[in-house]
This record gives C-alpha cells, structure tokens and sequence, in this order.
C-alpha cells in the first residue's frame, strides 16, 4: 500500500513536471525554428518583441489564446473538440520512462521502448479525427496521408530501435543507456551507424515535419488536418508536433548518443543537449530541403529504408550469433 | 451542407455583396486584461498567403533578407485563414475574386485586421476608367479596411510602415522609431 502511493505521488509529480517541459519546449522551439530560419534565409527572424525577439513565442501563445474560437458548422462535435486534447495526452505519458538521469526517471519499467512505441500510434489517430470531424475535404486528405505516413514510418523506425535492442539485449531504456559508455566513442552510433541513419530519416516522417509535412502540405492543402481550428485547437497540435519531436530526439539520444552519460559528469543535462542537437538537425532540414511528392516519400520508405533496416537487422543478427 | 453556390452565367456581373461578420463583444471586458492581449495582438500579427497582383511581390519582399516583417512577428504567413489575423489585400480586387475574398474574410476568427496594400485595392488604381466592368474599385467596397497603403506598388518599407499603423491601431501607441528625417 505504502509503496503504491509512494509510486502514485511519484508519478503525479512527474506528469507535472512533463507538462512544463512540454510547454517550456513549445516556446524555447517556435523561438529556435523561426530565429534558425531566419538566419538560413540571410535575415534576423523575430528582433523587435522582446531582446533579441525572445519574448515573441510568448506574445503568439498569448495572443492565440485570446483568439476567437471558430467552429465551422456540420462538424462533428464531439470529435472536433476531443482531437486536439487526444493529440496532447498521449505524449505526456510517452515522456514518463525516459531516464534523465541515473536516478531520474519517472516510471521505471523493463519495457520502456514498447510502451513508447505503442502509444506513439495514438498521435496520429488524433490527426485522423481532426481530418474527419472538420468535414472539409483538404482536413481530410490531410488526416488520410497522415494515417499512410505515419503507419509506414514507423516499421522501419522499430526495425532500427530493434538492433540496437538485439545488442544490449535488453528493451529497457535504462539499461541501454547504462551500456553505453561516457565518451561518445563508447556511444551506440559507432556500432550501428546505419540504424542511427534509418532512425534518423524515419523521424522526420513520424513526426510529419517537412520535407516530409504532406499531411500539411499548404501549396495543395491549405493547411491540412488543422486547417479548420483556430486559437487553441491550433495551439494544442502546434504543442504536441514539438512535444513529439522532443520526444523521438529524446529516444534517439538514448538508443544511439549515450542518452545522460556524457563526459565529465552524467546527468540530464547531456540528454537535454543531446536531444536539442538532433532538433536543432530537424529544423535545419526542414528550412533547406523542399518537400517531396507523396510517392517519393512512401518509396523512400518501402524501396530503400525498409530492405535496409532489415538487412541491418539481420546483419547484427548474425554478427551477434557468431562473435558474442 | 451548405447550399450549392449559385454559378455565374455569362455576362452576368458578380454579386458584391459586403462581407456580413459578427463579433462578439468580450466576456471579460477589465482594461488591463484587454490592454494585455491588444499588446500580444499587436505583436504577432500572423497575415493570411494571400496575393492577388504585382502588390503581391512586395508582400513576398517584405518577409524576405532585406526588409524581413520577421523582425516585428508578423512572418507566420498562415495557409488557413482560421489562424490568421491580418489580411494583406494585396492587389488588384477582380468582381470575380470578390466573392471568395469576401468568404475568406468571414471565414478568419475575431480579431481581425485588414490591409488595403496598394493603389489598386485603394481605388482600383490605373484599372480605374470609364466602362471599366472587371475591376472592384476599392477594396473597402467589399470588406471594412484598416489601414490604407498608397503606392503602385508601396514599396517595402511600406508595408512595414503598414504594419505598424495596425499596432498603433490596436495598443494605442507607436511602438517603434520613426525614421530620422521624419522624426525631426
Ligand atoms: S497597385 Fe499597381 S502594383 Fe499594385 S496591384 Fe495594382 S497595378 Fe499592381
């Protein structure tokens, strides 16, 4: 009994402090995405709004909020109003068991990267019901190419987890961090270059970010599966796309860059500035490369990632079998 | 659904009708609560992509290296019209295209400001004649207007300056310096 609640209390005061990382993440990112933009295009970004803009995140949430709440009619109602809330729960339970440090993880299970992997399949339902219950056609192309997206990304997104899986021989995200060493060439990346590679490219498809954004493409969809919410629906999708690339960043600074080990002294600052590398990648890609067609990406994905992670998987196989 | 629209047979003009929107009056009307917001409204002023003529280029200019709306918050230039604040009409205001800009601007969310960029959405500019029969002449025919921008096309600078009336216009104060040769 005693240590239930001890466990509840725990997970209470995790949830809590998760929510402030999320929305601490949202504002340190829209102010990082449109400062990095601007200076790819040769221009300050935000200046003005605060020193050095940085106050200027804020000022858009504010102003977000205050802003009319517009629901177009023949919605589905309840659906309209449920799939913003279910694009930012689901994400707060997926940030509970990273371990941030060596005594900082909020719910200490021996299957982290299942858990992880199975509710990160409810984002895009949320996607899907925005698409449906707008009742407009490009909301729902939109939510349609998310399901297609998102749904093929994610196997070869398992397939690379997988190896490293196969070779610390354990799914728990503790334990794989604890067999990396301090130095980043201790680090998994060495050892399985070309999973950290298929990792990387299937992120930026799972979290819908261009070049692989089509379920927002605007030169054909108008905005995509968010194109009929306004103020905070808008909002609460804008806070769970970033929660979510905080997130994969999170499980690729675990799986492949020593998650908090770090030379010198361990802690979670190494995950965080691990993490914001691998965002910071994520933005600079999507403000250099154009988007591609819907085929391109499913063939990217189908012809070339998929094979690849399979042989890698089969190869680490093997490789595991016959040498350890 | 909506009733099918009614298809425009050749020869017959298209409607102008005045865009009929409602807003409604604030729940918490406190002057600080509403002091607050105006300032963050007057700070991110995100425009709808929404060009309709050669204005249009400067819009595009305007967010880009040199002159860069970025600096001000003004560059998240929404696809969706539900997200926007600001409409930029920049451009040449067609009878045919007044009726989707009419819908467009019932469609944004309450506060709402438009931008008349450009001689054309003023007055109809050099379209303006005698038995003219394609061109609006003046945007605000259509849709209540801000702010005027006079120029074929404004310059840059303009636009800017444009969006600084709309912040003037919101919060009640100039926020940023004027140029040294005006200022004195
Ligand atoms: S005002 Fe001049 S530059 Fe602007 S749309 Fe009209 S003709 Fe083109």
């Amino acid at each position: 009994m005693d240590l239930s609640l001890a466990i509840f209390v725990q997970i209470i005061a995790a949830v809590l402090l998760i929510i402030a990382l999320m929305v601490g993440n949202a504002v340190v990112m829209v102010y990082m995405e449109r400062k990095v933009a601007g200076f790819i295009q040769r221009r300050p970004g935000p200046y003005e709004v605060g020193p050095w803009g940085t106050i200027q995140a804020i000022c858009d949430s504010m102003k977000l909020l205050a802003k009319q709440l517009y629901r177009p009619g023949n919605v589905d109602l309840i659906l309209y109003y449920l799939a913003p809330v279910l694009a930012f729960f689901p994400v707060l339970l997926l940030f509970l068991p990273i371990p941030f440090g060596p005594w900082l993880t909020a719910l200490h299970i021996n299957e982290g990267i299942v858990l992880i992997l199975a509710f990160a399949g409810l984002g895009v339902l949320s996607n899907l019901l925005a698409g449906w219950a707008s009742n407009n056609k490009f909301s729902l192309l939109g939510a349609a190419r998310a399901v297609a997206q998102t749904v093929a990304y994610e196997i070869p997104m398992i397939l690379a987890l997988l190896a490293v899986v196969f070779l610390s021989g354990s799914m728990d995200l503790k334990r794989i961090t604890e067999q990396q060493g301090q130095w980043p060439w201790e680090w998994n990346i060495l050892l399985q270059p070309l999973a950290f590679f298929i990792y990387l490219v299937s992120l930026v498809g799972e979290t819908n970010r261009a070049p692989f954004d089509l379920p927002e493409a605007e030169s054909e969809l108008t905005a995509g599966f968010h194109t009929e919410y306004s103020g905070m629906g808008f909002a609460l999708f804008f806070l769970s796309e970033y929660a979510n690339m905080l997130l994969v960043s999170f499980v690729a600074a675990v799986f492949f860059l020593g998650g908090y080990k770090g030379p010198i002294a361990d802690g979670f600052w190494w995950l965080f500035i691990k993490a914001y590398a691998v965002m910071f990648f994520m933005v600079w890609i999507r403000w250099t490369f154009p988007r591609v067609r819907f085929d391109q990406l499913l063939n990217l994905n189908w012809k070339w990632l998929l094979p690849l992670g399979l042989l890698n998987l089969w190869a680490t196989a093997i490789i595991m079998k016959i040498f350890l | 659904m909506a009733a099918p629209e009614k298809l425009l047979t050749p020869g017959e003009p298209p409607s102008l009708a005045q865009a009929q929107s409602q807003v409604d009056p604030p729940l918490i009307n406190l002057k600080p609560v509403n002091w607050f917001f105006d300032l963050n409204r007057a700070m991110s002023l995100w425009p709808v992509t929404f060009g309709l003529a050669c204005c249009a280029i400067e819009m595009m200019s305007a967010s880009m290296a040199r002159f860069d709306i970025a600096r001000f918050g003004a560059e998240v230039f929404r696809p969706s019209v539900r997200q926007a604040d600001l409409m930029m009409v920049t451009g040449t205001v067609t009878r045919k295209m007044a009726t989707p800009l009419v819908r467009l601007y019932e469609q944004m969310p309450a506060p709402k400001y438009v931008m008349a960029c450009g001689n054309c959405a003023i007055s109809g500019g050099p379209f303006k004649f005698d038995g003219q029969y394609a061109v609006v002449e003046g945007v605000d025919q259509l849709i209540p207007v801000d702010v005027y921008v006079p120029g074929c096309p404004p310059r840059p600078e303009a636009i800017l300056e444009g969006v600084f009336k709309i912040q003037e216009l919101i919060t009640g104060r100039r926020w940023w310096p004027l140029p040294r040769e005006m200022a004195s």
